[in-house]
Order: C-alpha cells, then structure tokens, then sequence
C-alpha cells in the first residue's frame, strides 16, 4: 500500500517525473510513492529516473490505458 | 533520497539558451528541469534572443518560417506549413494559437509552469549582462533570482558540467 498516490494521468513529458519527484521530497525514506500515468513514455522515463537517482522502482505495470509505478524513495 | 547538490561527485549540466520562440524554448526548460529532478546541478545561461524568457511576462511567438519539414495533425492526417504562407498578415498568430491550444490537449507543460518548476528546483538562471544591455532590458524586467553574467560567468561553470549544450 503506497504512502501517497500522485495522479499524473492525461500529462505529458517531461510533468509526471517533475511532479514525481515534487512528491518523493515530501515522503520520508522508506515511504512508497505510486503514480498513476498515460503517458507510455513514462515507462522508460520513470526507470532512467529511478537509475540516477536511486530511488527503488519498485513495480511498473498498466492497465488499459494507466501506467501504474510505485517508487520506494531511498 | 540523497541531496546530491551537495556531493562532490554530483552531476552537472549547463546549457546556453539562445532562441525565444514558444517551440525552441520548449527543449532547453525540458531538459533542465528533468535533470534538475534527477539531481543534476542546473545552469541554464540566456543569451541573444534567449533572454526575453526570463522576463516576468512571457510573450513568445511562434511561426512556421523556417521549419521547413513542419507538419501539423489535421483531420487524422498531417498538414505541411508552407513556408510561403507564413508570411501572410495573421497565419503568425493563427499558428501560434493552435500551437497552444494543441499543448494544451496533449496536457504538455506551459513554458511557464515549466520555468516555474526551474526557479523551484534550484536551477541556477544567467541573464547574459551584454544581451541586456544591447536589447535595452533592466534586471527588473526578469523574474526573481537571475544573476547576471558574462561569457567567462558561463565558462567557468561549462568547464566544471558534465554537460553542455547550445540550443
């Protein structure tokens, strides 16, 4: 069960990592963001984000039309 | 999540922005503001025509004229914007508009939020000193939070980034 949930649905890039990232700073270590998302590049977007940052992906998955990730914040 | 602004192995980018129309202004506040929330350092220098996107109102135009390979979607097609047409009285603003109004739609970001996002995650901004002084603009014209600098100002964070780009 994430620790927030971040609507990102119908924006589009570069906005669901800015905002991602708004909401990651506001959770503690530990804590799991999950973000809800059409755009498809947010796929390879939230994994490259997750590579630099560090921060865990934790799943990527979709259903129908919604990208879903959850994001463990390091 | 680290602070990695304050590590010495953090990553860092600079990039001169030269262009102020609504369609180049797009990939400059994109990539600078995506790597500021990858916590990359930022520097983000205006120079020439660039420089007027620091200014508190923005206006950008935006014109066909010299994207020669433009297309717009259209009816489930794509409809190519003749450079001859542009110079026609209103087919500037016209294009303008539907640019907007087609961002708008496909939920991308305004410059403005984007630039808003910028100031918010520490991107370091230079208006360039000369540009100001050529084009008649005050300090107090631009948004809160802009140094301002000269070529070296510039260089002496380009020779420390990791990346550099000239758009």
């Amino acid at each position: 069960m994430a620790d927030q949930v971040l609507n990102a649905e119908g924006l589009n890039c570069p906005l669901p990592i800015l905002k991602a990232k708004k909401a990651l700073k506001t959770l503690s270590s530990g804590q799991v963001l999950e973000i809800r998302a059409t755009d498809p590049g947010s796929v390879a977007d939230f994994q490259a984000f997750c590579n630099q940052t560090g921060n865990e992906l934790l799943s990527s998955s979709s259903e129908g039309d919604i990208y879903k990730f959850e994001i463990k914040r390091s | 999540m680290l602070d990695n602004g304050d590590l010495e192995n953090a990553k860092s980018m600079s990039i001169i922005v030269t262009k102020g129309s609504l369609d180049w202004a797009y990939p400059p506040f994109i990539l600078g503001t995506t790597a500021a929330a990858m916590d990359v350092n930022v520097t983000m220098f205006f120079t020439f025509y660039g420089l007027p996107l620091l200014k508190k109102k923005l206006n950008m135009k935006f014109t066909p004229l010299g994207n020669a390979a433009m297309e717009m979607p259209m009816m489930g097609g794509h409809m190519a914007m003749p450079n001859l047409l542009s110079v026609m009285p209103g087919v500037g603003g016209m294009a303008g508009k539907m640019m907007k109004n087609l961002m708008a739609k496909k939920g991308v970001a305004s410059i403005e939020d984007l630039r808003e996002a910028a100031v918010e995650s520490d991107v370091r901004m230079i208006a360039c000193q000369m540009t100001l002084d050529l084009f008649e603009y005050s300090k107090d014209d631009m948004i809160d939070g802009v140094e301002l600098g000269g070529a070296a100002t510039y260089m002496e964070s380009a020779l420390k980034s990791d990346i550099n780009l000239f758009i």
